[in-house]
């Protein structure tokens, strides 16, 4: 559909209300053929991948048959009413008391059938697509676990823990790189949703669910969670980071060290040690093995803090450690009650947490 | 005049005969109560052999046969003392009542019994497993409509024995005698997923 | 009139005192007396709960907005929907059906009146056990308030782990209460046309609208039920430690969403074709038309009634079933859309050829037809499994199905009461007024609901408290926040003519809208004993035969 065609659609229609959602929608599908790098705006006719692109496709024709069936049916109505209103000069008889029609009323029965039919096809059709994709072997696997309010992402093949943020290669047309999420839950159920990569699926306590993806475009994609989880629902925000195949190399690299041993902040690591940080995070290389909370080894290498509820700066870290109250109310990470004098060493240590 | 005929305008009941309002009442309890059965049922069995602990089903449960035969006979009872009442018999009604309560309380007792193996013995409670819990809440459900049954067939014995119950009333004591059915059937289908299949 | 002389006085008298009244109203079994005191408890939960949706809207007009702390909104949502549903929507149909079904049947009263006033006092019982737990749920340890955990309540969500306090133990006893109440009104809306119909009225010949409310009664007694086990597991689960749903023991969190949508898909079937019931007897009276192959509306509604027992799991499209079971589900949801269909094409047969009159009825109707269209198009692109990975529990989804439940069903709630409110009250409502409600709410509701479609398409996921700026999902945020306030206006339209028409309004008569079925054979209000004479029945349309002797219907059908 050319931007032309669709302007010229979109005149067609009478200047009633319902224009401005048409409109808009119009738009988005124009702007989609142009679709360049992941957006903020995280719109689900922009796919940058391949399940995503087959769900828009689906999505493409479904929207077509709707939008056919609303201009018939909503013109007949639209005609009907005012054709057949009640005029001034009515002569008060009633009109013909016509009971039904059965040729009528077959045909109206005959083409709904054709129609669903043509949609069961194509439904059935990207379904397969997207569910029964196999893993090839050269595929990157990633575990995502969902907690209240957080999401713990693992690497097996590469030994890496991390959190919130899933970092994958993106994928080239000549050398195409397909990420596998296995997904699982640690309490209630959450769902990962970044409309720009794929459908959304849930991830359910005692149930193991996998999705793939496979980002065209380097960049930072938004999502959320989208199976209400509790209080904080609206704050378990997810970033998918995609990268070029090299620069996803020295990512990984780099989170497969172990936490940073810095002696100017061992009064800092002191601090975490002795609290009761290590009975929820881990720090790997070191005697922090909890796993109730984010994995902090490579901390301040992630963008956001809370799940993307506010960047990571030594301030917002401040202020996080000083009570997450503040920030993310309900976090299940208490107020630890810290001196000034402690938190400054706790924050410095945690800074070099790269 | 009944009360059917207080309701509408009077006409020959010969040509605008419209079903019972009990019979249709008391179907429609059955149908809404079976789909409340069913539900229990497709736990038991989405849940069998996924308890991640024992005891497990074949280990401790014992096929409750006289139990069964209790319930079941009592269906022909209560069938032979609506007879009774049909045919003016208050003594063959009375009989006959009474030995389905009896049949009903045998059962409710060798229940009362197994649990209590059950749970001393085996140490099988509804929070134990995924077992325990399906099994008691279902059995328990069943368990729970036949106290009320019991409950209805005592009320029913009580007006009786003051001389309140007559031929006339045989259609209220058939809806009882409906309902009972049901609960037959129920256990019929909970005996079969439970110590048939279930095992 | 002789016959009003012998009535009981149905309008407040100057000799009753509001002592004696109120004292009517708590031992009445009359059908027609609790039918409006199951609508006047749904309008006022209604005006609650819509409230609630205004905190709601209020606190999302724009992003990061800390109007309301998060726990507070989870509980707004939860109450709303979990409100609107269960205390609005079912009681609302429940006093339909109760006040019209004897009438058009030409019947005395419901088959079981006293079963039927059980049923009342059981939902408003447990309506306001619901809203006890604001003050009681904190208990002795201060967890706990009303229920936040959504309306459809998902395991382990909702497991003592969880959800501590007693928050969820009162969602789950207030519904199982007034559950009671649907139960026991589908009950006996089933006896009461299966064995009461007046004489010559067979089934073939009843009103659509007992047609449509005796399928939607078999629904509600085989969907309730499912609902109701679940809640018992779940209360099992949380008092005596079964392991239902309790993932750790090897529970099945989805098997909560496989009950729960058994029943809430035909849930919302059950909410929605009592609408329908409606708007088949409004439209063919404003047109001037007998309804369009009734025949073929009774099938299509037994065909959705059926098949929509088969469909629940499209809410269930992300929990990660097979292929097979996705397709099959996106399958049957198609395939009942279709009877759907059909029945918007047969209102729009009604219409063509008639003569139609823009009374308040009929133009809520047009509203009805034009917005449920909509509605409808919206759940085929939900029916689309991969399209719904990507609406589902997002805004799309939101405006669905309030699309469905506004845009559908209330809209032909407020036809029903432009149209009968003149008989149960003798009064016609203000058109002028009527007019003001229709726009201001009409011109309300698309600017709630028509940019929450949008807001869902850029990714806004719903049941949260905020949401960060640069989402692109301000302004439609806010477009749906202004539409509240119009809806407010025009419900407090609605309410002000209600009221004010009661002693204000023209006086009605027997049939103030020239219509054809039995109800409108008696006065306005109808006598205790509803008729003192009835027509005789040979067609569908009996009042149509008495006022065109020369050309009865019962000559052609």
């Amino acid at each position: 559909m050319t931007p032309r065609l669709l302007k010229r659609l979109g005149s067609l229609w009478p200047g009633r209300k319902s224009t401005l959602p048409l409109a808009l929608a119009t738009g988005m599908l124009t702007c989609t053929v142009y679709a360049g790098a992941p957006d903020q705006v995280t719109n689900i006719f922009k796919p940058l991948s391949t399940p995503a692109e087959s769900v828009y496709q689906a999505a493409l024709l479904t929207l077509a048959v709707c939008a056919v069936i609303f201009l018939i049916v909503g013109g007949l109505l639209t005609y009907t009413t005012i054709r057949f209103r009640r005029r001034a000069a009515d002569d008060g008889l009633e009109p013909p008391q016509i009971y039904g029609s059965n040729q009528i009323e077959l045909a109206w029965t005959v083409l709904p059938v054709l129609i669903v039919f043509v949609l069961i096809l194509v439904t059935a059709r990207t379904i397969a697509d997207v569910q029964n994709q196999p893993a090839p072997p050269d595929s990157l696997k990633v575990t995502v676990v969902g907690h209240q309010w957080w999401w713990e992402i693992r690497y097996p093949e590469l030994g890496i823990v991390t959190a919130n943020e899933v970092h994958v290669p993106a994928s080239d047309a000549a050398k195409r790189k397909l990420t596998f999420l296995r997904l699982e839950s640690a309490d209630v159920a959450h769902s990962f949703w970044v409309p720009q990569l794929a459908g959304k699926t849930d991830l359910i306590p005692n149930r193991v669910n996998m999705m793939w993806i496979e980002p065209k475009q380097a960049g930072t994609y938004l999502g959320n969670c989208a199976e209400y989880c509790g209080t904080q629902h609206a704050r378990m925000l997810l970033r998918v980071i995609a990268h070029e195949p090299d620069d996803f190399a020295r990512w990984a690299a780099a989170q497969q060290q172990n936490g940073v041993e810095d002696a100017q902040v061992k009064a800092g690591r002191q601090v975490f040690f002795s609290t009761s940080c290590v009975n929820c995070h881990a720090v790997s290389g070191t005697a922090a093995k909890g796993r109730f909370g984010p994995d902090l080894t490579h901390l301040m290498s992630r963008d956001t803090l809370g799940s993307g509820v506010v960047p990571n700066t030594p301030e917002k870290l401040r202020a996080w450690v000083r009570d997450p109250q503040t920030i993310k109310e309900g976090a299940l990470m208490p107020n630890m009650q810290l001196s000034d004098k402690e938190l400054d060493q706790l924050v410095a240590y945690l800074l070099t947490l790269k | 005049m009944t009360n059917e005929d207080a309701l509408t305008i009077p006409v020959n009941p010969a040509e605008w005969r419209l079903p019972s309002r009990r019979k249709m009442a008391v179907a429609c309890l059955i149908v809404t109560e079976s789909a409340m059965f069913t539900i229990f049922v497709v736990a038991y069995l989405f849940y069998l052999g996924k308890s991640l602990i024992g005891p497990y089903p074949a280990q401790v449960l014992e096929t409750p046969i006289i139990s069964t035969i209790c319930l079941l006979g009592s269906s022909l009872t209560i069938v032979l003392a609506e007879r009774a009442l049909r045919q003016e018999h208050r003594g063959g009604f009375h009989f006959w009542w009474m030995v389905t309560i009896f049949l009903a309380a045998v059962f409710l007792g060798a229940t009362a019994s197994e649990w209590q193996r059950l749970i001393t013995v085996h140490h099988l409670t509804i929070s134990t497993n995924l077992f325990g819990t399906t099994f008691y809440s279902l059995v328990g459900l069943h368990a729970s409509h036949v106290v009320v049954g019991l409950t209805l067939l005592g009320l029913v014995l009580v007006l009786s024995m003051r001389g309140h119950v007559k031929k006339v009333h045989q259609e209220h004591v058939e809806m009882i005698s409906w309902y009972w059915h049901f609960v037959d059937a129920v256990w019929i289908v909970v005996f079969t997923v439970v110590y048939v299949i279930g095992r | 009139m002789a016959f009003q002389e012998i009535a009981l006085p149905q309008t407040p008298g100057t000799t009753a005192s509001i002592t004696e009244r109120l004292h009517e109203l708590v031992v009445t079994v009359d059908h027609k007396k609790l039918g409006l005191m199951y609508i006047g408890t749904a309008l006022i939960f209604l005006i609650v709960s819509g409230s609630m949706a205004g905190v709601i809207r209020l606190q999302l007009a724009v992003p990061n907005n800390d109007l309301v702390s998060p726990q507070v909104f989870n509980r707004l949502f939860t109450m709303h929907g979990t409100a609107m549903v269960f205390l609005v929507g079912m009681p609302i149909i429940a006093g339909l059906m109760n006040y019209l079904v004897p009438l058009m049947i030409g019947a005395r009263d419901m088959a079981f009146p006293r079963l039927n006033a059980f049923g009342y006092w059981m939902f408003l019982f447990g309506g306001l056990l619901l809203y006890f737990s604001y003050l009681a749920a904190p208990g002795l340890s201060g967890h706990g308030s009303a229920p936040d955990v959504g309306w459809f309540a998902y395991a382990p969500l909702t497991g003592r782990a969880f959800s501590r306090g007693h928050s969820t133990d009162y969602w789950i006893l207030a519904l199982l209460v007034s559950g009671i109440g649907s139960i026991v009104s589908a009950i006996n809306v089933i006896v009461t046309t299966v064995s009461l119909r007046c004489k010559g009225m067979t089934l073939m010949r009843m009103p659509l609208f007992v047609w449509l409310m005796l399928v939607v009664s078999g629904m509600i007694l085989i969907a309730l039920p499912p609902l109701t086990a679940a809640q018992i597991m779940l209360l099992l689960d949380r008092f005596l430690g079964a392991r239902f749903f309790d993932t750790q023991a090897g529970g099945s969190a989805v098997l909560w969403q496989h009950f729960f949508w058994i029943f809430g898909h035909p849930e919302v079937y059950i909410l929605m074709i009592p609408g329908f019931a409606c708007v088949s007897e409004i439209i063919p009276v404003f047109s001037r038309k007998p309804m369009f192959g009734y025949p073929l509306m009774v099938a299509a509604t037994v065909m959705i009634g059926s098949i929509s027992m088969s469909v629940w799991a499209h809410h269930m499209f992300t929990v990660g079933m097979t292929s097979v079971g996705n397709t099959f589900f996106a399958v049957s949801t198609m395939l009942v859309g279709i009877p759907t269909g059909i029945k918007i094409f047969n209102w729009l047969g009604t219409m063509y050829g008639g003569k139609i009159r823009f009374e308040l009825p009929m133009i809520f109707c047009l509203g009805f037809l034009f917005q449920f269209l909509i509605a409808g198009l919206t759940g085929v692109m939900l029916a689309v499994a991969p399209f719904n990975w990507q609406l589902s529990d997002s805004y799309f989804v939101v405006a669905h199905f309030h699309y469905v439940l506004i845009g559908g069903l209330l809209f032909t709630i407020f036809a029903a009461i432009y149209y009968w409110y003149p008989k149960a009250f003798g009064r016609m409502l203000d058109k002028k007024l009527g007019l003001w409600h229709f726009w201001l709410f009409f011109i309300g509701f698309h600017l709630t609901f028509d940019p929450q479609h949008i807001a869902g398409i850029l990714g806004m996921p719903r049941r949260i408290y905020t949401y960060d700026a640069g989402r692109g999902w301000e302004i439609y945020n806010l477009l749906s926040s202004i539409g509240a306030i119009f809806q407010a206006a025009g419900l407090l339209c609605l309410v002000a003519n209600l009221l004010l028409s009661l002693r204000k309004g023209k006086p009605a008569g027997d049939d103030p809208w020239d219509a054809w079925t039995l109800e409108w054979a008696t006065t306005s209000p109808p006598p205790e004993y509803n008729f003192e004479t009835l027509p005789e029945v040979r067609s569908r349309r009996p009042l149509w035969d008495l006022k065109h002797p020369e050309d009865p219907d019962w000559k052609y059908e």
